[in-house]
């Protein structure tokens, strides 16, 4: 039996998981025969209603199903669309639910939901227009469906709440009563969207609509899975990137209880495979297993630091924003001010480790994935199944967490895919441990910068050279992306100008450029991606020129800002409302930054103390955002918020070292995360200024450690220049 | 056969004695939302409460673990998210991802049993789960709301 239902997205609750895991079991029984076919989905799940479109079930319970291409990890992006599919459809929120079609539906309807991948902070976006159309052709089918039930023009109906009313002879009918009618009627070629001035579920602080199940315990994720004969696996990938397996002694562990069997992944690999996943860990910790570690093995974070210096210096570089003349401004300067910064690799820690669910047959392959990407996910699924994309289909699952690590690569799923095809028929779901994953990231790009200044008599900014050297993002992940050998991804928040990243400082002579140097260890767009180090280098740097200009770094930053009335609106309203001007209390210091990415404005505030033995506490921060639209601004406090919690755990703590070509930190003892005990209070101003969509998710970000710091520098007098900021001495000299 | 009383009902799991109790929770007995992140106690996503008491089962052997001994999940909290955390943490909309709240519930409610009216800072010192979504703000927000309440005292 086919079965192309689709999974509930925040219903995925246990309930609902039994039902749609037994028409499984069905299809298991029968050899799970599940050829893919082109009329996927053109149903509701639950009922036999027919979608009024790709968007818009009704059930006839007036139940409103909204379908949802892109994936929530918490950012709370399921909520968003939902919201701006209803405001358009003119139903009841109150009836709402959602689910996710799948990629494999996507593809065989000619990607009528559009982009499935969910980063850059491009969930709301770079998808509001399709899914307010997708809402409002469903009304304008509705409504005409009641009207010619009425014999009236469409024209003199309305519709409110999934009420449609005939103001002239007082009939009314529901949704859920002329869905199926309005099925039939072909859609609209021209719809016109609502001004967000009329908005009255868009903008609108609502509740999130997948809260219920994550109180319960109820919300599967995909390290949650359990499917009819299902196994589970344990993997261990060589501990040094480009290594691969020599041997391993199988014989020594496949007695142990529960062990099905020990198979190689790929080159690199090698996963037991066993009933439970407990069985599978402990058999796969007593597995003898013989690497090749190739020659990364003699890498260490000193050589890599090494090799990043010398790109400081390196005459070729890739240029991100140039203009006027650098080396003219700094040869003329009353005053050069120079500093080097860096920032180390870091590993994404999402709450739930990599996993996914895969069953192989010659014929299908299929995937349950929380992935940020089900397109990609889609991908990576067949070419590692060995089959064709339509022979295969991902089941897109929440995600406990993502931060961009379940999106741009899919590794994970791939060898998830490799130990499936071991096993025929047999559903397997593969579980790395958190060792296996702070070994495995897919690491914040390392990189380190020399900032250089000219300052004239009077203390003017009259030239800045940023040279950024280390490693690029997308020569490792997205080659295709590159412009000319150019990883545009670095210069992020640093462009001359644009809608996406733009610097917020007219400077005269500016060269902003790039010497790329990689070493093995892989990275990935971690949330906030480039934006943060560059903020970190850009507003530190700016902070330290302010006091070498013996200037108020407020003041210092406004006089550049005049072309940049939204970078400094932000800058201004954290300024005001943190009390700039005025003294903090008796042994607090106050830092500000600001920078704008992934089409949004941010700044904050931070307000600090520094005990005498050197530790940091931060006690208050005030943060703004200009995002175009809040589509809802509750969720937005929430994302700033813990943007700050991820931001001040990377600049405070994170780093992953390299030690004989591998990863030494294995877990949160030695990767440590801010805890509630260190959660400062976080005052959010949301300022929409409309006219553009901004992202929220990640470039709050990157205004966390350059506050903090600046503070620190005005706590200490000393610069930490070198993240984390627990390898700087701050104790009292 | 090892022998547990899990949400009341005491049932009998097949499993290695050195097996941690949050796998035999997880894959005997079928009940997912007790999660792990870490399997070392930093995280406690995987917080279940054993007479009461906050526990991280990641840790602790299931073997340690007696048949008269009352072990609580996130699915035995309240039959219908009830518990005045739960229902603090609904009006707050205090998860994202939520994959660590079922912990942070079973702490927060551990807590509250224990100490009806802590105090911020008791608050702030107690809870150390970790959340990588950094809803902290919201958790201190919704152990605050469920002891004002002052009916806290269950569970």
């Amino acid at each position: 039996m086919t079965d192309h239902r689709p999974t509930p997205a925040a219903a995925l609750s246990r309930r609902g998981f039994v039902a749609s895991v037994a028409a499984l079991a069905g299809g298991f029984s029968l050899g799970f025969h599940v050829p893919f076919a082109g009329e996927a989905m053109a149903q509701d799940a639950a009922t036999i209603t027919p979608e009024v479109n790709a968007w818009v079930v009704i059930r006839p319970d007036e139940t409103v199903v909204i379908r949802i291409a892109r994936s929530e990890m918490g950012q709370g992006t399921l909520t968003g669309l939902a919201q701006l599919v209803a405001e358009e459809l003119g139903c009841d929120w109150s009836r709402v639910v959602t689910e996710y079609p799948t990629p494999g539906q996507n593809l065989a309807r000619g990607r009528v939901w559009g982009d499935f991948g969910t980063g850059g902070s491009r969930g709301i976006r770079d998808s509001h227009d399709l899914v307010r159309k997708g809402g409002a052709a469903a009304r304008i089918m509705l409504v005409e469906a009641a009207a010619k039930g009425w014999g009236v023009a469409p024209g003199e109906c309305r519709a409110d709440r999934g009420v449609i009313a005939h103001a002239a002879s007082g009939r009314t009918t529901t949704y859920g009563a002329v869905a199926v009618e309005a099925a039939k009627i072909a859609p609209p070629k021209d719809v016109v969207l609502k001004d967000p001035k009329d908005w009255t579920i868009a903008g609108k602080p609502v509740k999130r609509l997948d809260t219920a199940e994550k109180l319960d315990g109820s919300q599967v994720y995909g390290i949650d899975l359990t499917l009819p004969g299902m196994l589970n696996a344990a993997i261990r990938d060589c501990p040094v990137t480009g290594g691969t397996v020599k041997s391993f002694d199988a014989k020594a562990v496949s007695g142990m209880a529960g062990v099905k069997r020990v198979v190689q992944v790929g080159d690199t690999g090698v996963a037991v495979i066993a009933d439970t996943f407990w069985r599978a860990k402990t058999a796969l910790d007593a597995l003898p297993i013989v690497w090749d570690e190739g020659p990364n093995a003699t890498v260490s974070s000193a050589t890599i630091a090494a090799m990043l210096r010398e790109g400081l210096d390196a005459t070729e570089a890739h240029v991100g924003n140039k203009g006027g003349d650098v080396e003219a401004a700094l040869k003329g300067a009353a005053k050069v001010v120079e500093a080097t910064y860096g920032v180390p690799f870091q590993n994404h820690a999402t709450m739930e480790p990599m996993n996914a669910t895969v069953r192989w047959t010659p014929e299908r392959c299929e995937a349950w994935a929380p992935t940020q990407s089900g397109e990609a996910a889609l991908a990576a699924v067949a070419e590692a199944s060995g089959l064709s994309a339509k022979q295969c289909d991902v089941h897109k699952i929440h995600l406990g967490g993502g931060f961009g690590r379940r999106g741009a690569t899919h590794d994970w799923l791939r060898q998830a895919v490799l130990i499936a095809r071991e096993m025929p028929g047999t559903p397997v779901k593969l579980i790395w441990t958190r060792e296996e994953d702070m070994a495995h990231g897919r690491y914040h790009p390392i990189t380190q910068c020399r900032m250089r200044a000219a300052l004239d008599g009077q203390g003017n900014l009259t030239g800045l050279h940023m040279r950024i050297s280390g490693q690029s993002i997308l020569a490792s992940v997205a080659p295709n992306r590159m412009v000319d050998g150019k990883d545009p991804v670095v210069f992020q928040g640093l462009n001359p100008g644009g809608a996406e990243a733009a610097i917020g400082y007219t400077i005269p002579n500016i060269l902003v450029d790039h010497a790329m140097r990689n070493p093995h260890i892989l990275p990935g767009f971690w949330r906030g991606v480039n934006m943060n180090p560059n903020a970190i280098y850009l507003e530190c740097f700016m902070d330290e020129l302010a006091h070498a200009a013996g200037q108020d770094p407020l003041a210092f930053r406004l006089k550049l800002m005049g072309n940049h009335p939204k970078h400094r609106a932000v800058l201004q309203a954290v300024a005001d409302k943190a009390g700039w001007g005025e003294k903090p209390a008796p042994g607090v210091f106050r830092g500000l930054a600001q920078m704008m990415g992934f089409g949004s404005y941010v700044a904050a505030v931070a307000e600090i103390s520094v005990t005498d033995e050197g530790k940091v506490k931060v006690h208050r921060i005030v943060a703004s955002t200009d995002p175009g639209h809040a589509l809802n601004p509750q969720q937005i406090d929430a994302q700033i918020g813990g943007s700050f919690v991820y931001g001040l755990s990377a600049a405070l703590y994170q780093e992953c070292t390299v030690k004989d070509g591998r990863i030494e930190q294995t877990n949160f003892d030695s990767y440590p995360v801010m805890r509630l005990d260190e959660m400062p209070v976080v005052e959010t101003i949301v300022m929409p200024s409309g006219g553009f969509w901004g992202g929220v998710g990640e470039p709050t970000i990157a205004v966390a450690a350059p506050a903090v710091l600046n503070a620190v520098f005005a706590a200490t007098g000393k610069r930490v220049r070198q993240m984390p900021l627990k390898n700087t001495d701050l104790r009292r000299a | 056969m090892i022998r547990l009383n899990l949400n009341g009902v005491v049932r009998e799991v097949d499993a290695e004695p050195e097996t941690p109790l949050l796998w035999v929770i997880r894959e005997q007995a079928g009940l997912t939302g007790t999660k792990y992140g870490c399997g070392i106690a930093q995280c406690g996503a995987c917080t279940v409460h054993i007479d009461g008491a906050a526990v991280r089962s990641c840790s602790m052997p299931v073997s340690s673990v007696t048949a008269d001994q009352k072990i609580v999940t996130i699915e035995g909290l309240s039959a219908d998210r009830s518990h005045p955390v739960q229902k603090a943490w609904g009006e707050l909309d205090v998860p994202q991802c939520g994959f660590c709240q079922p912990g942070m519930i079973m702490a927060s409610a551990a807590l509250l049993a224990q100490n009806p009216r802590p105090s911020e800072a008791e608050i702030r010192s107690e809870i150390t789960n970790i959340c990588r979504c950094g809803t902290y703000t919201r958790v201190l927000a919704g152990i605050k709301l469920a002891a004002e309440r002052g009916e806290a005292g269950r569970g």
